[in-house]
């Protein structure tokens, strides 16, 4: 195959979720010394761009979105190491966690999907993570943003218990917030302190994007 | 041996529904339930109840058993909705009452205003849950739906299920003296587009604890098609299949007639229906309804 046909059928096939086939056309791409982040940018970043896409317009469902998801982080395992080591950015990083006391981790699993296809680095913590979880592993991944997620009303009040453990540890300005699941509102994230909020997982991107450049822009280079 | 199956009694005012194992399925309509419906969420905040009626009309209509009622709207005094909610169902129809919330003070003034003999939805097998909500379940002598999940995630192996069903079963009858007729275990539902075995497991738990418990069983049925195509025919295929394995009640759609008729047609095959009678009457309804000028 030619780097053109690899890259044509990665996207293909991260389209339609081939995990296998699209870690087999990874090492091709690389046994071929295509760069690492010619795979990541031309190809599988489109590919999960388009199931997004197509996610929002009702077109692709939960099973296609997630498959696809799965294939690229297959891919993603393969080349992490690589794109480490050539300094490549991504667009931002972004820890994600299902609040504590709250086992639901279907939407949030989505989010990072559009998240991973629109270039972020995403670090998932799983759910019921404590407080002190979320703490820890800001401090030791350090992330743009970091993303709480609660699917019960009874367990939206420890978005503001996040927030205050932030607080506490003096890391509140380091981190931009963002809350999000099936009950939350605007209102509700306003309530708390949170600095972004989105309805849906491609609402999250763009909203996780815009926030960025809004703090990026304001800090001085 | 099989356990010996178990009967619960639900009330309202003036009827009585009860879940069994041999008897027709009963349905639960899920509607007055403010969780992804924004109009009636802004509508509660402003202590706007009317679209209950709405909701209480349709599914008494669609057939439902029993109606489930939730007021889980953020930012809002709960207790004093739920209670404001269960007072205006009962008004508007007899048919007994899920209380919905994750709430233990929402629970209980729904408890207080409710007149009969409430189902509670829920509590979970994590032993602060049991502690706070049996008791409440006692006193005012209702029956209680409960979730073999504790603190982890929500277990994917049948096992720890039945045996957390155990737990409960065992904490709810030994130590706080409630019938074992008055548990309803949710079996936990998941969505099948999320994991493509889960139902399997979810089946073999439901047969598992009929045959070791004999206690009915409710679950969230709506949620096994969350994020796929024609969910209706999904959920409609689903139930017949969970009845089959053990599943005596659902909380599910009671307003889409083709849920609740793949439900009744079950009923029949399940000798559930004798001679059909109900199935034969409700076309017979149906006929009617449609001949009518």
């Amino acid at each position: 195959m030619t780097p053109e046909e690899i890259l044509q059928a990665l996207y293909d096939e991260t389209l339609t979720g081939n995990a296998p086939r699209v870690l087999e056309l990874t090492n091709e791409g690389l046994d071929l010394d295509m760069e690492p982040q010619t795979l990541l940018f031309d190809a599988l970043i489109p590919s999960l761009e388009e199931v997004g896409a197509r996610f929002e317009r009702g077109d692709f469902f939960v099973p296609e979105m997630l498959i696809a998801g799965r294939a690229m982080a297959g891919a993603m395992e393969r080349l992490r190491p690589l794109l480490a080591e050539t300094g490549v950015e991504t667009v931002g990083k972004f820890l994600m966690g299902t609040v504590k006391g709250d086992v639901h981790d279907i939407g949030k699993n989505l989010v990072n999907i559009m998240l991973e296809g629109a270039g972020f680095e995403v670090i998932d913590l799983g759910v019921q993570v404590a407080p002190e979880k979320f703490i820890e592993a800001i401090d030791l991944h350090q992330p743009d943003i970091v993303g709480f997620s609660a699917f019960l009303t009874t367990t939206m009040p420890m978005f503001k218990a996040n927030m205050n453990a932030l607080e506490k540890a003096g890391m509140r300005n380091d981190v931009i917030v963002m809350v999000g699941g099936a009950p939350v509102t605007q209102e509700y994230a306003d309530a708390v302190g949170a600095d972004g909020y989105a309805a849906d997982a491609s609402q999250t991107v763009k909203r996780a994007k815009a926030l960025l450049d809004a703090k990026r822009s304001k800090v001085p280079a | 041996m099989s356990a010996e199956p178990l009967q619960t009694v639900l009330r309202s005012a003036t009827r009585e529904v009860v879940i069994g194992h041999d008897r027709p399925f009963c349905l639960i309509g899920e509607r007055i339930n403010p969780t992804g419906r924004r109009i009636f969420q802004e509508q509660l905040r402003e202590g706007d109840l009317s679209a209950i009626e709405r909701d209480v009309k349709a599914q008494v209509e669609g057939g439902a058993d029993v109606l489930d009622v939730n007021m889980g709207v953020p930012l809002t005094d709960e207790p004093e909705l739920l209670a404001k909610a269960i007072t205006m169902v009962q008004e508007l129809t007899d048919l007994p009452i899920c209380i919905d919330s994750s709430v233990v003070e929402a629970l209980e003034a729904g408890l207080s205003a409710y007149r009969g003999r409430a189902l509670v939805n829920s509590v979970t097998a994590e032993d602060d849950r049991l502690e706070l909500i049996l008791p409440l379940v006692k006193k005012y002598d209702a029956a209680i739906i409960a979730l073999p999940n504790d603190h982890d995630e929500i277990p994917m192996e049948a096992d720890k299920r039945v045996e957390l069903t155990g737990k409960i079963v065992r904490v709810a009858t030994q130590e706080y003296g409630i019938a074992q007729a008055d548990i309803v275990i949710d079996p936990l539902a998941m969505p099948i587009g999320a994991d493509t075995s889960t139902s399997l497991v979810t089946f073999e738990v439901m047969r598992r604890i009929r045959d070791d418990f004999g206690v009915n069983m409710t679950c969230g049925a709506s949620n096994v098609s969350f994020g796929m195509p024609d969910r209706h025919t999904l959920n409609a295929a689903w139930l017949p299949m969970a009845m089959t394995s053990g599943l005596t009640s659902a909380i599910m759609d009671a307003r889409t007639p083709k849920i609740v008729e793949a439900v009744k047609a079950a009923d029949v095959f399940l000798g559930h229906d004798d001679w059909g009678m109900a199935w034969i009457s409700a076309h017979r309804a149906k006929q009617a309804a449609a001949d009518a000028p």
